[in-house]
């Protein structure tokens, strides 16, 4: 018995000078992160504060930041994809082989949607819902804490392809039966599966604690109709989460048990249906698409009121939008597959509901449009970011209703005008709905602004380079051009392309402003600094409390009399010269312990992982026994929380008034 | 929407009041167990009666065993319909959509495609053949 099963030294792809280009340089990255924390000798800090920490806003923080750093992973692969396919034209064959191409496109795919938008788009609530709601914490803490660490598990592994092995050549959707082991013996394939399920059951968690925490855990008086849309859109986001991520887990399980026990779910012998696997996926990955905008959706409907000076237009009809938009994003999945070979009626009828489904979205861009209609609008950096996805998001929207239609879809069917469509609304709807989140919420989570002239250079060139890049994918594809194409013949889609790869560049030229304005924004923090808590004229509770806000997040309770409560109180103060020193007495607060089982869980769950994907069964059984241990030892904690005495709460606020009076 | 329920801060626990009128969670239990077994037995004595018309067995099971979830939500799982349990009806609700969509669909979509592979000569056009 090989007590490394399939793994030994020509794992490691020393004879790729790109592949171990990109291992030198991340390695190099982690030592040099390493060996900066040990200079300032912050690990204890770092372990303390962080890394067990249990505190929303700190997970928040933290999913972001994994978010950004797969981001610049993510797009490093799409400049390779671009720069191969402005190459790689007639005699020429570029500098990527097919094998290693194939890897690209399928990292790319599966990282941004999964390691990137989810991470951000998750992290932004964590971040804001609890502070929006008025309350300390999410339901279950500890639980949340597990959630992040167990993404960041997923992301750790589709990393560690990159050195160890190869990464999935099947696409980040893995069709059968070319994701079977008669056509993938690699363990490309095995990586996909673990650091899917992994990070999987991590967000199914946060999908659980955030349904809880929005029905369960609100400020007194703050009803349904009086949550802010963020919280709506991140209730629907959650119940879809909870609803379908269970479908891929499933899935993906009997992939793997395809792969690994010799079943036949979806092989093309012994009775195996990999028409159902398509089915099934799609189930799960149409809501998914729809959990990274409806947050997206709420982060506009915040910033637009905010910077307008005014009320949302029509809450109610925000709120009924983004409700039929959950329910019905359950129906339209079939069209992914329109072309697989259902009769007229079964397209007919996915064609019709994924058009409807453009009706309620339709309805929230006329809100928007209504809610900066008549108000001051300041053209503040996130007020761009929603500009510039309003008109693109339209685009995007439009060429999806296109497509809809059963007949264009087959002729649209794996082309670049689908690429060019789906990261339309991706980028146009998500990237820049996350962008506009972090830019709006940053002086909240550390208590200064982000540097608004980087910000907006940032935006420009986001915003132009992404029409640079993608409407040529538009033409390429009613051109005839097929997706994932390493290499072509057709010398006239190249300046397309190369217009394509030149667009790819302004991107780049972004994403480097925003790391600029990241640093050059730490850098002048003192300048930057806000005392307020409120540096927009905010509306909504997250405004009301200190910035950076406490552990505690509220020194009382708030009392919620309407929508806007923060708004509202604001003007009742003005208006009755109130001093806002509370009479009540501060009370002591029990806040969540710190625990490390998040942290300890997720390093058992990588080792699990790795264990399987190399068939290193004495492994797997070492962290499986490992998780079980960490859980007893959670559950036999005897404390689980820690006072903050009342003086302690007392000197926070006194120190923070004195600030604004300052 | 009703106000009493706007005014019910979340998180609340249901007052005294509320839990001196509710019956003692044994008894709940019990009539619970009760009703559960009972329901198991009728079942097992449909399925092997010989008094019931042959095509009415599958439809009395059926019967019965959705009988048996209304009895397992209301005695084991609490689900009432007042207001505290409206959230857990809402989850119901919602859940049982779902699962009726995604299977409902599934079937649906699988067998139309199964369908259209026949061959004309009514012959699945069995991938196997291929290999």
């Amino acid at each position: 018995m090989n007590l490394l099963g399939k793994l030994d030294w020509n794992a490691i792809p020393l004879h790729e000078p790109i592949i171990m280009g990109a291992t030198g340089f991340m390695v190099l990255v982690v030592v040099v992160v390493l060996g900066f924390v040990t200079a300032k000798g912050a690990w204890l800090y770092l372990w303390r504060e962080w890394l067990t920490s249990v505190d929303h806003k700190r997970i928040g923080a933290m999913y972001c930041i994994l978010a950004l750093v797969m981001m610049l992973r993510g797009f490093s692969d799409a400049i390779m994809i671009r720069a191969q396919q402005a190459l790689a034209a007639g005699g020429a064959q570029g500098y990527l082989p097919p094998e290693h191409f194939n890897q690209i496109f399928s990292a790319h795919g599966t990282i941004m949607i999964l390691f990137m938008a989810m991470p951000f788009v998750v992290g932004l609530m964590n971040f804001a819902v609890p502070l929006q709601l008025g309350v300390r914490d999410v339901a279950f803490p500890t639980l949340n804490s597990v959630s992040f660490w167990l993404t960041a598990s997923g992301a750790l592994l589709v990393n560690i392809s990159l050195a160890v092995g190869e990464f999935s050549k099947a696409t980040w959707w893995g069709y059968p039966p070319l994701s079977e082991m008669q056509y993938s013996p690699g363990v490309g394939v095995d990586y996909y599966l673990w650091s899917l399920q992994i990070s999987g059951i991590g967000t199914l968690l946060a999908g659980i604690n955030f349904v809880t925490t929005i029905l369960k855990l609100r400020a007194p008086g703050m009803s349904y109709m009086r949550m802010p849309v963020f919280c709506w859109t991140a209730l629907a986001a959650n119940l879809l989460i909870v609803a379908a991520f269970p479908v891929l887990t499933a899935t993906l399980a009997m992939l793997a048990l395809d792969r690994y026990l010799g079943f036949h779910f979806f092989t093309l012998g012994g009775q195996g249906n990999q028409m159902l696997y398509s089915n099934l996926f799609w189930v799960w990955g149409h809501p998914e698409v729809y959990i990274l905008i409806l947050p997206a959706f709420g982060v506009f409907s915040e910033v637009m009121a905010t910077f307008s000076g005014k009320p949302l237009f029509g809450y109610r009809s925000m709120v009924a939008a983004t409700m039929t938009i959950c329910i019905l994003s359950f129906l339209v999945w079939l069209h992914h597959f329109f072309t697989m070979g259902a009769s007229a009626n079964v397209n007919g009828f996915f064609g019709v509901m994924s058009m409807i489904i453009a009706l309620p979205t339709g309805a929230k861009v006329f809100n928007w449009l209504f809610t900066m209609y008549g108000g001051r609008v300041r053209l503040s950096v996130p007020v761009l970011w929603s500009i510039g996805f309003m008109v693109t998001f339209v685009i995007g929207g439009m060429t999806g209703v296109l497509m809809a239609v059963p007949p264009a879809d087959f002729q649209l069917h794996n082309s670049v005008f689908l690429v060019a469509h789906f990261h339309n609304v991706a980028i146009g709807g998500v990237v820049f709905g996350v962008m506009a989140g972090y830019n709006y919420w940053f002086p909240k989570a550390f208590g200064f602004k982000l540097d608004e002239r980087w910000g907006k250079a940032s935006f420009w060139c986001w915003l132009v380079g992404f029409y640079v890049a993608f409407m040529p994918l538009y033409v390429l594809g009613l051109m005839g051009m097929t997706r994932r194409m390493q290499h072509y013949d057709n010398l006239s889609w190249q300046p397309w392309l190369i217009a394509a790869a030149f667009g790819t560049a302004i991107i780049l030229v972004g994403v480097v402003c925003q790391v600029v304005q990241l640093v050059v924004s730490i850098r002048n923090r003192e300048e930057l600094s806000d005392v307020t808590g409120d540096p927009w004229n905010g509306r909504t509770l997250e405004w009301a409390t200190a910035s950076p806000p406490p552990a505690w997040n509220f020194a009382f309770q708030p009392k919620v009399a309407g929508l806007d409560a923060f708004w509202s109180s604001k003007y009742r103060a003005q208006a009755t010269k109130d001093e806002p020193t509370p009479t009540c007495k501060y009370e002591p607060v029990e806040m969540p312990k710190n625990s490390a089982t998040g942290f300890v869980t997720a390093f058992f769950a990588v080792v699990i992982g790795f264990a399987l994907i190399w068939h290193i069964w004495w492994l797997a059984s070492v962290g499986v026994f490992g998780a079980f241990l960490t859980l007893l030892a959670f559950s036999f904690r005897r404390h689980n929380e820690i006072e903050v005495p009342a003086e302690e709460i007392a000197r926070f606020v006194r120190s923070h008034q004195a600030g604004v009076a300052a | 929407m009703t106000e009493a329920r706007q005014e019910r801060a979340p998180g609340d626990r249901p007052s005294r009041e509320m839990h001196a009128s509710a019956p003692s969670e044994f008894l709940v239990y019990t009539i619970g167990l009760v009703v559960a077994v009972l329901l198991t037995a009728t079942s097992f004595w449909t399925a092997n009666t010989t008094l019931l018309w042959p095509g009415g067995v599958f439809l009395g099971l059926a019967v019965l065993a959705i009988a048996q979830m209304g009895i397992h939500l209301v005695f084991f799982l609490h689900i009432s319909s007042g207001p505290e349990s409206t959230n857990n009806v809402l989850a119901l609700a919602f859940g049982a959509l779902i699962v009726f969509v995604v299977i409902a669909g599934t079937m649906w979509i699988v067998a139309d495609m199964n369908i259209n592979m026949m061959m004309p000569s009514g012959a699945p056009m069995s991938m196997q053949m291929q290999q």
